[in-house]
């Protein structure tokens, strides 16, 4: 992934009418890492010439693109790609080394959660505390007092001090009274990776309804899934520069790739022992398609290269939906069938058959490889969202699938 | 939206001096709120820590040095000395750390720099206020009694605030580059106290010394303090020496609070990523 975008407002969905909320213009953020640095007077004294001995490291490396108003914007990147720098540049903590963030309307970044939290005050001081640094007035905090508690389930602990509450207590206290914030532009740096899985939900249900408020949203993250469930765009960053932009699949896929240490599809990489190189679909009769009509069947397909000698390898096929939700899924584990022995140099097309009562809309595929007896996240090859294929069809309900069926009514006498 | 683009970078005082109030008020009150948190007689402590050291003091040094020699009302003299003194030490000091200890705000949060320091200020004036009102009615009480004079003690008090704000900006910014100066200043501080008039009085001060000891814009306060409450027929600085010492001091407080602002504001971009 060596494409560099620097601009990319061609791809924003929205409107040339719609003005940027944010406007990064060649940004640039270096940090001076000494070789030794001097902290005391005693040691400056001592070495008076060696302080400017450094290196220069370029968090952030002359990077632009813009923010439309309104929009949900991902930032992704390995640790240590710039991610977290750049969003401290967008929230005025870090000031730019050249270039610069331009924004409209008013920032709030929740880097962390809870900044400023006292474990010695009970919840109720520390969240109208917290809610006066996050820029509300006090009278606005105390207004907002009750929603905080009753978003965050915490009414029986109100008067319980911080330190006796637990770390996932704590943490829903201040995710609720981090959303209370009137901002415009919202910057959130991970902060979604605590909390357990019921409260994370809400808080994706409150970031869906702070979307549709029209609030922007520049969400920095590791979770792919969140990425594509929720970004209009996103962004992939890699040593401080844009590796991607645009359509959050794509950029998922590529950060994948990245993560993974993966080459795009068709170059053989020989230190794995086998590995998925392309997925696809095709119609019943062999036909490769990218869209397809409901109800005509279809087979979900997939080539693997094996670099060495594997016995009976699984192939799983995970069908996933816009909403990120798995729609179907398959293996050979759940079909016993003999996969076969493959020595090194050899390639398979794995297919499944399937019936494609799937509701018209876009679905992505991801093939798994393991090896047999793999526990999970042992796989030999993951690729997520491969390929996608939209299933074409007149009907628009809101369901995950759409099943042959008829509707008959019996009148009662 | 009609808003205009804004650029981003860090603040020293933010756009909105409203919110700039209400965070450093709500900092200082937590301090303030915290600071004897815990403890048994919690509050108290405030004034205890004045008052028996008050007590030591006076002890010491009218009974056995024998300062009180011809001063009228010592013992109110000393603590309200006491009470200004630890007023501005407590000012400085925690300002000194005062960066550093909310890291978190500064590197997580959009937080005006200036906030920090400022608060540290406050919550010194917060205890100024309490001891300062247990002094005055001890004052009362030992029967040195309100007199016109002592409208003259806000004056004071503002400018030792203004001094110790000057001087507390400085060290905070300077404290995260150079690690040295909380000692540097935990020893300065105390040789300050006793270069100025606390536990003497300046007309103690041999002749030949009170144009240098008048530079100290301390000592020139604390002289005034006597003349405003303690003692209204005790001189004021300007019998004491010419005009050239104050002059120095007065603008040794501006000179405090300039550079102050000029280096505070100079570091504070960087601050978040220096820490």
């Amino acid at each position: 992934m060596q494409r560099t975008v620097s601009t990319a407002v061609e791809d924003a969905p929205t409107g040339p009418t719609i003005p940027p909320a944010v406007v990064v213009d060649h940004l640039s953020k270096h940090f001076r890492l000494p070789h030794r640095r001097y902290n005391t007077l005693k040691e400056r004294v001592l070495h008076p010439l060696q302080t400017a001995s450094y290196d220069t490291l370029k968090a952030v490396d002359d990077i632009s693109f813009e923010i439309a108003e309104g929009e949900f914007f991902g930032i992704v990147g390995r640790n240590g790609s710039g991610k977290s720098t750049l969003l401290k540049c967008l929230a005025g903590i870090y000031e730019t080394t050249s270039g610069d963030a331009q924004t409209r309307g008013r920032v709030s970044p929740f880097i962390e959660l809870g900044v400023g939290f006292n474990a010695d005050l009970t919840a109720r001081d520390n969240v109208i505390i917290n809610a006066i640094m996050l820029g509300l007035t006090r009278r606005q905090a105390t207004e907002r007092f009750d929603e905080v508690i009753a978003f965050a389930e915490l009414e029986e602990f109100l008067d319980l001090k911080l330190k006796n509450y637990s770390s996932g207590m704590a943490v829903r206290l201040a995710f609720s009274v981090a959303v209370q914030v009137d901002a415009d532009i919202l910057l959130i740096d991970e902060v979604l990776a605590v909390g357990d899985a019921s409260f994370q939900r809400k808080c994706f249900e409150r970031f869906d309804a702070l979307k549709a408020a029209g609030k922007t949203i520049i969400f920095v993250t590791h979770d792919m899934t969140a990425v594509e469930r929720f970004c209009d765009r996103a962004m992939l960053l890699e040593r401080g520069r844009i590796a991607d932009i645009g359509d959050p699949r794509a950029v998922a896929r590529a950060y994948n790739e990245i993560n993974f240490g993966r080459l795009p599809h068709g170059t053989i990489d020989p230190s794995r022992a086998a590995e998925i190189r392309a997925a696809w679909f095709e119609t019943a009769d062999g036909t490769r398609v990218t869209d397809i009509a409901r109800g005509e069947p279809l087979a979900l397909c997939v080539e693997v290269a094996f670099h060495s000698e594997i016995a009976q390898p699984r192939f799983h096929f995970h069908l996933r939906n816009e909403s990120h939700h798995t729609i179907f899924a398959t293996s050979t584990e759940l079909h016993p069938i003999d996969t076969g022995t493959f020595r090194a140099g050899d390639s398979v097309i794995v297919r499944a058959r399937m019936e494609n009562w799937l509701a018209p809309g876009r679905y992505f595929l991801s093939p798994t490889l393991a090896a047999l007896g793999a526990g999970p996240g042992e796989a030999l090859d993951v690729r997520m969202n491969l390929n996608e294929i939209t299933v074409q069809g007149e009907r628009h309900f809101d369901s995950a699938v759409d099943f042959p069926h008829t509707i008959d009514i019996e009148r009662l006498p | 939206m009609s808003v205009a683009l804004e650029r981003q970078r860090p603040h020293v005082l933010g756009s909105d001096l409203q919110r700039f109030w209400n965070l450093t008020w709500t900092l200082a009150a937590t301090d303030f709120k915290l600071r004897f948190y815990g403890s048994v007689l919690g509050y108290a402590w405030t004034l205890a820590r004045p008052f028996l050291f008050f007590g030591v003091i006076y002890l010491v040094f009218s009974e056995i040095a024998g300062l009180d020699a011809n001063v009228e009302n010592y013992g109110v003299y000393i603590l309200f000395g006491l009470v200004l003194f630890q007023f501005f030490s407590e000012a400085t000091n925690g300002c000194v750390r005062c960066l550093a200890v909310r890291e978190n705000l500064l590197r997580k949060m959009r937080f005006p720099r200036l906030v920090i320091p400022l608060s540290v200020v406050l919550t010194a004036i917060f205890n100024l206020a309490g001891t300062l009102a247990a002094a005055l009615i001890f004052a009362v009480a030992a029967g040195v009694y309100p007199t016109w004079s002592w409208l003259e003690l806000p004056v004071i008090i503002v400018a030792v605030g203004a001094f110790a704000t000057g001087v507390g900006l400085l060290l905070s910014a300077l404290f995260v580059r150079y690690r040295d100066v909380a000692p540097i200043w935990e020893v300065a501080s105390q040789m300050l106290f006793y270069i100025s008039p606390i536990l003497y009085v300046t007309t103690l001060v041999p002749e030949q010394y009170r144009d240098w000891f008048l530079v100290n814009p301390l000592a020139v306060l604390l002289t005034e303090m006597r003349a405003a409450v303690v003692d209204t027929s005790a001189p004021h600085s300007w019998d004491l020496v010419g005009a050239a010492p104050l002059l120095a001091a007065g603008a040794l407080v501006v000179i405090a609070v300039v550079l102050g602002l000029y280096v505070f504001n100079r570091q504070a971009p960087r601050i978040a990523e220096e820490l």
